[in-house]
């Protein structure tokens, strides 16, 4: 009787964390998963939709990169999902929760389009490009930096108050389209004919691209060569030890923040002088939220960001593409890019960790 | 430089595994393509949703030679999505909403040998091209009827005693104070005025066409105020439902929401987009010539009403729909006789509006021809009444008449 009581009964497995891990096997670690992320959503569509898996991920394809168009849209796509990513990039370093791009990215384009709207036809085109690159960065910086002092000096939750900011540039932003709508009561502002980004060789697209690119490039060499972003990972892994070592820590959150509105601005333009040409509250169309993920997926590293911008983009348009061409309700798609965005932060609990099964132990009698 | 190699390699396998997943799938040609600014949870999405299905199948379209794209937004998405349907081989290319127009207009510009249509739009006549057109159907006839039903139930519930109020009084939310709202719930309200001439209604906008939360806080708002009966202009739930909880009658839109409204539902007006796309899709497909502006009536069965919920409609309904609706045929009756209502004239109120010592309209210029500064272009009052979808499809009746009363001009 007391025997057995004492008897402790052990687990089937435990967790560790790993040691670092040879990049190849983190890579095959996450080429597994994906792996099983397909076989897995490839279940749950034939039990929802009763279609082929293998069809469905071949439309998803096809709809991605069916024609040079296509292909020239993800990469459009991609670009602007990406210029919003690099925006909060900095900030979640510094571990300060911007959910507020949604709104940035507003105010950027709205400031871009009143510039559009009230100056063009009356100053130069190319003046008017100027002024608009001008407004859009400061109307972002605008838009971030209230929060960001309100943090400095209040220690306010900056994840509320970029949230709630939102909200207030959606409201913003509808009642503009109401003050410009083109027909009355309709409230849509319609095309915008004036202060057109220029094309690059009879292409709609390349010049995002390229702008982004260059974004790119630059916030890594930020990061990762220049001081500034060495203070803000610093002020994000711990503040005390910023203060310690002599980092004026409200001015590094209000800086960085500003260069994260900066560039959500920045993402405004492009999005309503480079492609859209008109401003409604669902031009930033959820970027700003999708953003975190591109970010987060790639540990904060821009480089990285291009793969899981594409990814996300990818999976965005091939999800539309399923919806059209199966004339099934998009959710479905959704749920399948779901599960396999699951699988894939998924896989880095699997990359930081592992599990050890434990052998039993065969008691001798 | 390390990580740029990386993402070179991880980029190039997935290029060289989507190529092998282009190349082998297989689909007909597409013939027409929609485009629709959101999906069939949207009861105005569906409506045409509904209706392409249906009439591409009566021309025998089969699977995949129509597309319809959802969830399309009205910016240059709605652009790109014209192009890559007319890309996969479309003729034909239809959007169906407002602030989809000037990229439709885009893309007809740029592939002039396909058809673009575009329902609700207002350009095609100014534009001149020979192939953008624009479309949309007399659905104030429709309203109207309907508002027939709302009056006779009205005039039961008075007549049992139950009327909140002294007089009965009727609550609408409305979307955005456009023309096409306004034309929608002054036709309502003068069916019902036809049967119970006392009537009032209260109007509230939601700044929005689809936001739930807003139109049903919008109808419970109206019920609060002493509403009798609702009727709405968006396009959500959220008025059918709100009148359900409340037990107050609903006149629905753009469908039947008797399945989730079983004991307040009275009857609802729509639009039948089906004849249209059968016409216009086979001129298309045939290479004959689609109108610029083209109107659906009642006659070509554009505008249908629901059934009749028996349950909650009064009686003998539908004898005096049936009969109203035989008269507007006819062209006996028309929905917007000036005799039927009366206006008020101010500054800052229906300043383009003449009238006589009645009250009644004699002279109205309308905005018909799209400009920034909305010019009153047009005479639309002829014959005794305000000639309505007739110089364009979509409306332009923007008239407050006396007896509705805007409680708001909420711009959300």
């Amino acid at each position: 009787m007391n025997k057995e009581n004492n008897k402790v009964k052990e687990p089937l497995f435990h967790i560790a964390k790993r040691p670092a891990i040879a990049w190849q096997k983190a890579w095959g670690i996450r080429g597994a998963s994906i792996l099983i992320a397909f076989l897995f959503s490839g279940i749950v569509i034939m039990m929802l939709t009763k279609q082929n898996p293998l069809d469905v991920y071949a439309t998803m394809f096809s709809g991605n990169l069916r024609s040079e168009t296509k292909i020239w849209q993800l990469l459009q796509e991609t670009a602007l999902l990406l210029c919003v990513s690099l925006a909060v990039t900095p900030a979640f370093k510094m571990r300060f929760w911007n959910i507020g791009a949604e709104g940035q990215v507003l105010i950027g384009g709205l400031a871009t389009a009143a510039c559009m709207i009230l100056l063009g036809g009356k100053i130069s085109n190319g003046l008017l490009i100027v002024v608009m690159i001008i407004a859009s960065i400061v109307g972002g910086a605008v838009w971030a930096i209230i929060p960001a002092i309100f943090k400095a000096k209040f220690n306010t939750n900056e994840t509320l108050f970029t949230l709630m900011m939102n909200y207030v540039a959606i409201q913003l932003v509808s009642y503009f389209a109401m003050v410009w709508e083109k027909t009355k009561g309709a409230g849509t502002v319609g095309e915008i004919q004036y202060g057109w980004l220029p094309r690059i060789g009879n292409n709609d697209y390349i010049l995002n691209v390229i702008v982004v690119l260059l974004l790119t490039v630059a916030l890594y060499i930020y990061l990762t060569k220049f001081k500034h972003g060495y203070e803000l990972t610093v002020v994000g892994e711990s503040e005390n030890t910023a203060r310690y070592i002599g980092i004026n820590v409200n001015k590094v959150i209000i800086r960085t923040m500003l260069l994260s509105g900066a560039l959500c601005g920045v993402a405004g333009l492009l999005l309503v002088g480079g492609k859209d040409h008109t401003i409604n509250s669902s031009i930033a169309g959820g970027r700003g939220f999708t953003a975190i993920m591109v970010s987060w997926l790639a540990k904060f590293n821009p480089l990285y960001m291009i793969l899981t911008a594409l990814l996300l983009a990818f999976m965005q348009k091939g999800a539309g593409e399923i919806s059209t061409v199966y004339g099934i309700d998009k959710a479905v798609s959704d749920i399948i890019t779901g599960i396999i965005l699951f699988f894939i932060i998924g896989s880095e609990f699997f990359i930081n960790y592992e599990i050890k099964f434990i052998k039993r132990h065969k008691e001798v009698e | 430089m390390k990580s740029m190699k990386k993402i070179l390699a991880v980029l190039l396998a997935v290029i060289v595994v989507a190529g092998l997943f282009a190349g082998c799938s297989k689909k007909s040609t597409p013939v027409a393509g929609f485009i629709c600014l959101h999906d069939e949870n949207s009861t105005y999405d569906k409506n045409f949703i509904d209706a392409a299905k249906e009439a591409c199948e009566k021309l025998g379209l089969k699977e995949g030679e129509y597309l319809i794209k959802t969830n399309i937004n009205e910016d240059n998405s709605c652009y790109e999505a014209a192009k890559d349907l007319v890309e996969q081989g479309c003729k034909f290319v239809f959007a169906d909403s407002f602030g989809h127009e000037d990229y439709m207009i885009k893309a007809a510009k740029e592939y002039p040998e396909v058809q673009f249509c575009h329902a609700t739009g207002t350009q095609a006549h100014t534009v001149k091209l020979d192939n953008f057109h624009n479309a949309f159907a007399s659905i104030y006839e429709g309203r109207y009827l309907a508002g027939i039903a709302a009056g006779m139930k009205l005039n039961e519930i008075k007549e049992a005693g139950k009327l909140k109020g002294k007089t009965a009084k009727m609550g609408y939310v409305g979307a955005f104070t456009y023309a096409e709202v306004i034309s929608g719930y002054t036709s309502f309200y003068l069916g019902a005025k036809s049967v119970c001439p006392e009537v009032t209604m209260e109007v509230t906008f939601t700044g929005s066409w689809y936001d739930e939360t807003a139109e049903k806080e919008a109808a419970n708002k109206l019920i609060a105020n002493g509403c009798d009966l609702i009727s709405q202009h968006a396009d959500s739930m959220g008025a059918p439902t709100a009148c359900e909880t409340a037990g107050i009658p609903d006149v629905s839109y753009n469908g039947s929401t008797v399945s989730a409204c079983p004991n307040t539902f009275i009857v609802s007006s729509r639009i039948n987009w089906a004849p249209y796309f059968e016409y216009a899709v086979k001129a298309a497909i045939d290479g004959t010539a689609i109108d610029t502006d083209w109107t659906g009536t009642i006659d070509t069965e554009s505008v249908v009403l629901t059934d009749i919920n028996e349950k909650a409609a009064a009686k003998g309904t539908k004898e005096a729909i049936d009969a109203a609706k035989a008269e507007l045929v006819a062209g006996t009756r028309k929905v917007f006789d000036v005799n039927n209502f009366t206006v008020t004239v101010s500054k800052d109120k229906n300043s383009n509006a003449k009238i006589d010592n009645k009250g009644h309209l004699t002279s109205y210029m309308a905005d018909v021809d799209t400009d920034e500064a909305f010019t009153a272009d047009t005479e639309v009052v002829k014959d005794g009444a305000f000639n309505e979808s007739v110089f364009r499809s979509a409306p332009y009746f923007d008239i407050q008449i006396d007896g509705i009363e805007l409680l708001d001009v909420n711009f959300g």
